[in-house]
């Protein structure tokens, strides 16, 4: 009689995968035949060792009966149930009040803490009707009632007649760079590029309401504020070309990757809301440390990064484990070319705040006034309680997303014009400047002719500018502790390298034109023992 | 910004509790701690386990929750390795601090991070949400500001919805940075087959992540490799993958007083011969160390094969030199691994010899032993066919130099 166990007779190989068996593709399993009965009883192998891992749960405790207990009768029910037919509770009535007191008694109530028992069945899709937009100016610049102005500067009085035109020479600046680099990629001297146009507004504010020491975590459409809290042209520039001059990423980024630690501005990364997780770390770095007590992050990502899953990560973790972060959204309406009503469906990115227990506000993107004090409001609120706070700015990208985007495609261009006519954050700004007479016409001219002189000056210096040295390619692969040595395949590499320029870089033409253009033209890894700086 | 040392009182130990007063401990918490060993460092996991050969090194009965003296000889099981080497760190650096799913509370899904949250507060034991990619990305964020983050995942099969983070963030940023921002990060938890937990649960991540510059990979196999090689993780200024294997958790491993003390760091990127040998070189990793090591002895006694066995401990940096002498002594190269076949560390470590000056020195085609090429099944039978085990090894090393 055969067993009917389904045991291999003959594991001639079994399933080690040598060069060989694995060139046949032959692994051969003879089974002395197939189930025919009920199945053999063999002792279970994966579930043997039945040692408890946990302390058992007790016993479940019986049903009550349907008799009411005694204790119903002997006194009658409160009464407020019901008033005039309406049902249980009435929010801000007698019944709620009392039901509320003691919401947080009940075990089930842990992790909805406003939360309260109700009789009716109360279904709802929003917090509030509709959130609110903030905004200090209306489009024409005057001031919107009710609202105020904001505290101008921080500490000096004095000082804000030069800081505000300060935010306005940078939102000035920032359509002449853009324009010039963009037309540089259109001829093929950068490979890449975006604009920040349509978006001066929430960048500049939102930047000039953080402080020296803070940290700033970009998506990429952030030079407008990384400009604003110190970053030069030429070191701009310098990024965008790659060239020796580029301290921040050393040629190894393509453009409009920044990443300046000394301004605490972080590098850009390529993937969307990558950078979102990681400003909850450094927020959780900030509530830790002793000595940046009062620092805080700021975190930029737009309204399709909203949509991947870093986003609610990130919100969750902060909310859960705190740390100072203002989590900046720039909802400008489109995801290169998915527009909002494609994106989500509820009420923006602003509704998805209290759901993670953030304090949120939604603010007027392209009015820098309403940026700049809701965003130092936010400030306040994330360092005075080591938390994060969201803020959604609506505004409206008017540039294509990137240089390898046409928006023509997917949006009507009187749309763009409308948008950078109608409601345009640099005009908004300079009437209200105007109308507080701290700017002229006068002034404008010479601001912007010197800003085209001092653009086309850094951009005409950096396109000149050699690139590294070629042995910048293979450092900073990994850091080097004390006592250690680089890995050998970086040298190897190196070496490699070396010993084909020592061969070719002079003879064949292609590589004599390109070493040129480098640091040292490649003399760095031509001392073939692959080391050097 | 990112070089400032974060020093400050918040990251201090509750309990200065010294690690080394943790390890030697007395009789009567020695006789506690074998009750536990039962429940604790073989079953306390979610899975039920089964260990699949009478294999010398897994004595699963015998095992001892720390170090003890009994008998003159100091054993360590990897998880009192594990921990033991957190706790010193932690102690040793205050910007270190340790995040993951049920880390704190719960002591760790495999209770590696047992008792840290007592010595260390809530601040540096750090239960998260459980979202990967938000606790790595956190972790990758903190380390850029400065901090020393130790980021356990529950299995790296998890970690997979955090890749993203590990790779594209933490691999790369020191090199996107221009060298400026480093991003010493440890992501740690068990890696490879464990058993009856079918395919999502049993894979091997080693050649994935040794396949990225820029993070460091190590894949270590005994309580002094866990100690001396996670200490050396933490320390290091670069992001590193720390691969574990959830089997050898609970397994005892004799310790010196030398690999007890507080400075004992190994290298990363340098392998160790567990074994000389003459006749065969086999480059292993893990837990297949051990069934290595046993079809290793297997073979000199029945047939006086002398094999010289290679635990390469870091896959990445990979130590090719310490291979190529042993090839160079042994001409004969057959490598072992838990992970699939296909672009996986026995495929590179040979490509690597091929393209070395041993591979004149070769007398047959380098072999790989590795997991069957299919998602890892449930069912006993099956499972146990998908792995190389020591009877495997014995046969491929013996036809590898007698038949071929």
């Amino acid at each position: 009689m055969p067993s009917p166990c389904l045991r291999p007779t003959a594991v001639t190989t079994k399933y080690a995968l040598s060069r060989r068996s694995a060139g046949t593709g032959a692994i051969i399993i003879a089974y002395r035949s197939l189930i025919t009965g009920p199945p053999p009883n063999i002792t279970p192998t994966h579930h043997t060792h039945t040692t408890p891992t946990s302390t058992p749960l007790p016993q479940p405790v019986p049903l009550p009966t349907f008799s009411p207990p005694l204790s119903a009768f002997a006194q009658a029910p409160p009464q407020p149930h019901t008033q005039d037919g309406k049902p249980l509770y009435v929010p801000g009535g007698q019944a709620e009040r009392a039901a509320r007191a003691g919401r947080m008694s009940s075990p089930l109530r842990r992790g909805s803490h406003e939360s309260w028992w109700s009789g009716s069945m109360g279904w709802f899709n929003a917090v509030a009707k509709t959130i609110p937009t903030y905004r200090v100016l209306d489009e024409e610049g005057h001031l919107v009632k009710g609202a105020e102005l904001p505290e101008l500067c921080y500490a000096e009085r004095w000082y804000s007649c030069f800081r505000l035109p300060s935010r306005y020479r940078t939102m000035t600046l920032i359509p002449i760079v853009d324009n010039v680099l963009y037309q540089s990629q259109r001829q093929g001297r950068i490979s890449f590029y975006m604009q920040c146009a349509g978006e001066e507004a929430a960048t500049v504010g939102s930047s000039a309401a953080m402080l020296p020491g803070d940290e700033m975590f970009g998506q990429y459409r952030e030079q407008a504020a990384l400009l604003h809290r110190g970053f030069t042209l030429d070191a701009l520039m310098s990024q965008c070309f790659g060239n020796v001059e580029d301290k921040g990423t050393k040629g190894r980024m393509m453009p409009v990757h920044y990443s300046s630690p000394e301004l605490g501005f972080h590098t850009i990364t390529s993937p969307l809301a990558t950078q979102m997780p990681q400003a909850a770390g450094a927020a959780y770095a900030l509530k830790l440390d002793e000595d940046r007590q009062g620092d805080c992050v700021i975190c930029y990502f737009g309204d399709g990064a909203a949509s991947e899953g870093d986003f609610h990560a990130a919100l969750g973790m902060n909310s859960v484990l705190g740390g100072p972060c203002i989590w900046f959204c720039r909802n400008n309406g489109f995801a290169i070319s998915t527009p909002i009503i494609d994106q989500y469906a509820g009420d923006g990115i602003a509704s998805r705040g209290p759901a993670y227990g953030l304090d949120t506000i939604r603010v007027d993107g392209n009015d820098t006034l309403a940026v700049l004090s809701a965003v130092r409001e936010a400030r306040r609120r994330a360092v005075s309680g080591k938390k994060g706070v969201l803020v959604e700015a609506m505004t409206y990208r008017v540039g294509h997303h990137s240089t390898s985007d046409d928006s023509s495609m997917y949006r009507r261009v009187e749309e763009v014009k409308e948008w950078s006519v109608v409601d345009n954050p640099i005009h908004r700004f300079r009437a209200f400047l105007v109308s507080k007479k701290w700017w002229s016409e006068p002034e404008e001219k010479t601001l912007l002719a010197k800003h085209k002189a001092e653009v086309m000056r850094s951009f005409g210096r950096a396109e000149k500018l050699p690139k590294p040295k070629l042995g910048e390619m293979f450092n900073d692969v990994w850091g080097v502790g004390k006592g250690e040595e680089v890995p050998a395949v970086i040298m190897e590499q190196r070496a490699e390298l070396g010993r084909l320029l020592k061969k070719y870089g002079d003879v064949w033409e292609p590589w004599r034109r390109e070493r040129k253009r480098f640091v040292e033209e490649g003399e760095d890894v031509m001392d073939c023992d692959g080391r050097g700086s | 910004m990112a070089t400032r040392a974060a020093v400050s009182r918040v990251l201090r130990p509750v309990a200065s509790a010294s690690a080394r007063a943790s390890l030697s401990t007395t009789a009567a918490a020695s006789a506690s701690a074998s009750k536990l060993v039962g429940r604790n460092a073989l079953l306390s996991t979610p899975v039920a386990r089964v260990s699949r050969s009478e294999a010398k090194f897994l004595v699963g009965a015998e095992q001892r929750r720390s170090a003890s003296s009994d008998e003159g000889v100091q054993t360590m099981t990897v998880r009192e390795a594990l921990n033991s080497a957190m706790e010193e760190e932690m102690l040793r650096d205050e910007t270190v601090f340790i995040m993951g799913e049920e880390v704190a509370r719960y002591n760790g899904a495999y209770k590696i991070t047992k008792g840290l949250l007592d010595k260390f507060g809530e601040d540096r034991v750090i239960d998260t949400p459980i979202t990967e990619s938000g606790f790595a990305g956190m972790a990758v964020g903190a380390a850029l500001s400065g901090l020393r983050p130790v980021c356990e995942f529950m299995t790296w099969n998890f970690a997979m919805q955090a890749i993203d983070q590990i790779v594209n963030s933490g691999g790369k940023t020191y090199y996107m940075s221009g060298g400026n921002v480093p991003c010493p990060v440890t992501f740690r938890g068990p890696n490879g087959a464990a058993a009856g937990v079918a395919a999502q649960h049993s894979q091997d991540f080693c050649a994935w992540y040794g396949s990225v510059p820029g993070l460091k990979v190590i894949s270590p196999w005994s309580a002094a490799d866990c100690r001396g090689l996670l200490k050396a993780a933490i320390r290091d200024p670069n992001p590193v993958c720390f691969l574990e294997n959830e089997l050898l958790y609970g397994v005892s491993f004799p310790v010196t007083k030398e690999e007890l003390s507080d400075d004992f760091v190994l290298p990363i990127g340098k392998a160790k011969v567990e074994k000389e040998g003459s006749d065969v070189t086999v480059v292993t990793h893990s837990k297949m160390v051990t069934h290595s090591l046993e079809a290793a002895e297997h073979l000199e006694k029945t047939e006086g094969i002398k094999v010289e066995v290679i635990n390469l401990r870091s896959i990445r940096p990979l130590d090719i030199e310490t291979i190529i002498q042993s090839v160079k002594k042994t001409n004969h190269l057959v490598t072992v691994e838990g992970g699939f076949p296909a672009f996986g560390v026995g495929s590179e470590i040979i490509a690597q010899i091929c393209e070395s000056p041993a591979f004149d020195f070769l007398d047959a085609p380098p072999e790989r032993i590795t997991g069957a090429d299919v998602p890892t099944p449930y069912s006993e039978s099956l499972e146990h066919m998908a792995f190389p085990d020591t009877d495997v090894i014995a046969k491929v090393l013996r036809r590898h130099l007698c038949e071929w």
